[in-house]
């Protein structure tokens, strides 16, 4: 796990401009390594709206979110990027002439640039903002259930009203001492039949649901809850004693590790030069929804511009002194690049 | 042009002009107000959440089962809760004042 990987630029997010990043870098005979924290390609087109048509991608009228992420992976193909999924970037620093990039996993990169595509921010659970959650986290606080068995006799409040609330609740009622299910309302965003079976075993006394109530606070000593507190709009209070608490309201992004590194960012967005993508610091440029300047719009036809200014930009930064002699595709055909190790 | 003003999660209260047809959310974004909306306005996110002042929540109008969906991700709602891209500036909301929750 110690291997040092060594690539000319290192694109943070595998989003249709991340991907796309690739196919202009790998133009200019870049190689490039990309690193997501979603366990698979596509970013918000994957996570939010796989089934969604979109309609403005040029000469493609009418296209799913995923099929354009999957069309994206077909282009860049001849150019072998090494994609790295389920793992945030969390250093970046300048050793030399080189950027050293480390991840949540481990994995260690270098590279000459850095291609910032990552959206709104790496995607993760979204957490309610209470005070001392992380304390509770990995122990009592969980975000997704691996075993149901680690539930056994436990007492659960499971917070939420999408379909892993649910779901879970369901699934749960079975092993658990006491489910409890907050929602702020009576209305569920599930299948009606899995909400039907949840509301049966509520009759049948499995469940409890807690409605119209929000996660007010949690007490406990040290990583083990012991109460969750949970609040109606009007003040009125529940002290629901418990030992673990399972959050699901779904995936929230945040910028995270980006925050630190001496980046030109005013609510979540990077300041760039439109022209080349070029951030604040030399050798880090920003593309896609994260990039802004006056007049920006957020639009995947964007981005796909903007990826092909920043990798011109990048070249300039890898390949020091040397000409770039701007090329057509249809004069240049798909250059063949090493595989970056 | 139609006065809007926000309340900063630090107490900073800012007043500006805002033009008739566009949503708060673009309002909030032209004025660098602290908040994300990271979906740029598709009802994809909940990250354009505001707090509608008592006496203004009547006039923003109805809000879309979409929308409720939506505000079942928000964190710390009200009586007042709104996703501010829902809402269309009008004569009506001259004056309007909004909280912005914490950015997280």
């Amino acid at each position: 796990m110690s291997q040092v990987h060594s690539t000319d630029v290192a694109i943070i997010g595998a989003g249709p401009i991340g991907l796309f990043s690739v196919f202009q870098c790998g133009m200019l005979k870049m190689s490039c390594h990309v690193i997501d924290a979603l366990p698979a390609t596509g970013g918000q087109c994957t996570a939010l709206y796989p089934e969604k048509p979109i309609f403005d991608i040029p000469a493609a009228p009418n296209i799913n979110a995923l099929d354009l992420i999957e069309r994206l992976e077909k282009q860049i193909e001849p150019f072998k990027p090494v994609i790295h999924l389920n793992q945030q970037v969390t250093e970046l620093e300048k050793i030399d002439d080189h950027w050293h990039l480390s991840t949540s996993t481990g994995l260690q990169i270098q590279a000459r640039a850095i291609i910032i595509a990552a959206g709104a921010g790496a995607f993760g659970p979204n957490k309610p903002p209470l005070e001392n959650i992380e304390q509770f986290e990995g122990s009592s606080v969980h975000y997704m259930v691996q075993k149901r068995e680690d539930f056994r006799d436990q007492c659960i409040v499971i917070a939420g009203g999408g379909d892993s609330a649910v779901d879970w609740a369901s699934s749960l009622a079975d092993v658990a001492a006491k489910v409890y299910v907050i929602h702020r309302r009576d209305r569920f965003r599930a299948a009606p039949e899995t909400v039907a079976q949840m509301k049966a075993l509520a009759e049948a006394g499995k469940i409890e649901l807690v409605i119209p109530y929000q996660l007010a606070s949690l007490e406990g000593e040290g990583d083990t809850l012991k109460t969750v507190v949970v609040k109606t709009l009007d003040g009125d209070e529940r002290r629901l004693e418990a030992n673990h608490l399972l959050s699901f309201f779904g995936l929230a992004s945040k910028l995270g590790p980006i925050n630190t590194w001496g980046l030109d960012i005013l609510n979540g967005l990077i300041k760039v030069e439109p022209t080349t993508c070029a951030t604040n610091i030399e050798g880090i440029f920003a593309v896609g929804d994260i990039a802004d300047y006056p007049h920006k719009l957020k639009l995947i036809l964007s981005g796909f511009a903007e990826a092909a200014q920043a990798a011109h930009a990048a070249y300039r930064v890898v390949n020091p002194g040397q000409a770039l002699n701007f090329e057509h595709s249809t004069t240049s055909g798909l250059p063949t690049i090493e595989a970056a190790d | 042009m139609t006065a809007l003003t926000f309340i900063k999660p630090d107490g900073e209260q800012v007043t500006v002009e805002a033009t008739n047809g566009a949503t708060v959310m673009e309002v909030a974004k032209e004025n660098d107000m602290p908040m994300l909306a990271a979906c740029g306005g598709s009802l994809a996110c909940a990250t354009c959440h505001v707090i509608v002042d008592d006496a203004w929540y009547d006039k923003t109008g109805e809000i879309s089962e979409d929308e409720e969906d939506l505000l079942d991700t928000a964190h710390d709602l009200t009586h007042t809760s709104r996703l501010c891209c829902q809402i269309k500036v009008s004569d009506a909301l001259d004056g309007m004042v909004m909280t912005l929750p914490p950015m997280d």
